[in-house]
């Protein structure tokens, strides 16, 4: 038996929005599906082909008040974090860094194993990038 | 929510970060709530309702978490002390034995095997010490006890 992750969801408050943030990182929109006021979309990246990232909002497919909890967690900054790997840390932090976005965390050698950086997407959700090993 | 109540919390939470990334500096209130365009004092209250303790409760929450990291490295006491920030050895050892409950002599002395082993940016929020949220239900026990 083998198994691969297939689909993750990330919740953001303006798909628009984050789309434009996460091309920064390299990744294309591969699907985009609308289903009422709501959208889904799909995001990839040859470097992980395989891998769909999906982009919604937080009253997608919720109650309003289930919705609400979410989002007010999400802009708090209070979900939990999503980890990327670069081949080249310095130059995606750089490359975000362009656009404004939001900085946690400069590049910096980190105790227990990779050098890394971390910025708040434009909703509030950490992302981290780690520099990938050397092949 | 409406847009400015979210607009709101998105400020709180650049606050919350200014304070996480430079908690080694001499960070006031002012300072804080300027990073959430608030007033002081609105500040103050809107963190608290947002994140359940005050700004300056959360700053030095984190920087008792940042000497925790220090001294099981090895930090001697006073290192850890003025790498997060503190000024005052004698308000840093009193804030860290009510927060951690031990002193940062005796925490720094034993073994802590299972945060070594965890990567800095888990050990960053599971050694996060947590604040009683009522310190009275506590106190009054041991009277009901007996």
């Amino acid at each position: 038996m083998t198994i691969a992750l297939q689909y993750c969801n990330i919740t953001v408050n303006d798909v628009d929005e984050s789309i434009a943030f996460y091309s920064v990182l390299g990744l294309q929109v591969q699907n985009d599906v609308a289903s009422g006021e709501y959208r889904w979309v799909t995001l990839g990246s040859d470097a992980q082909p395989g891998l769909g990232i999906v982009l919604s909002a937080p009253h997608a497919g919720r109650s309003k008040a289930n919705g609400d909890a979410l989002q007010e967690l999400l802009t708090k900054g209070e979900l939990p974090m999503m980890v990327y790997r670069s081949d080249d840390v310095d130059a995606t932090f750089e490359a975000l860094r362009a656009i404004d976005a939001e900085v946690l965390q400069e590049p910096m050698e980190q105790g227990w194993g990779p050098r890394d950086c971390a910025f708040r997407d434009p909703s509030g959700n950490v992302v981290r990038i780690a520099q990938a090993p050397a092949a | 929510m409406t847009p400015q109540e979210l607009e709101n919390l998105a400020h709180l939470r650049r606050a919350r970060d200014l304070i996480d990334r430079r908690y080694a500096e001499p960070l006031d209130v002012p300072t804080m709530a300027g990073r959430a365009l608030m007033s002081p004092a609105h500040f103050s209250r809107q963190f608290r309702a947002a994140y359940g303790e005050s700004p300056y409760n959360y700053l030095m929450t984190r920087r008792i978490e940042r000497a925790m990291s220090l001294l099981r490295a090895g930090a001697s006491v006073t290192e850890a002390c003025m790498a997060v920030g503190c000024t005052s050895l004698g308000s840093f050892s009193s804030r860290f034995s009510e927060i951690v409950g031990e002193t940062p002599t005796a925490y720094r002395r034993r073994e802590h095997d299972a945060v070594a082993a965890m990567p800095a940016c888990l050990a960053r929020h599971r050694t996060r010490p947590v604040r009683e949220a009522s310190s009275r239900i506590r106190e009054a026990s041991p009277a009901t006890a007996a």
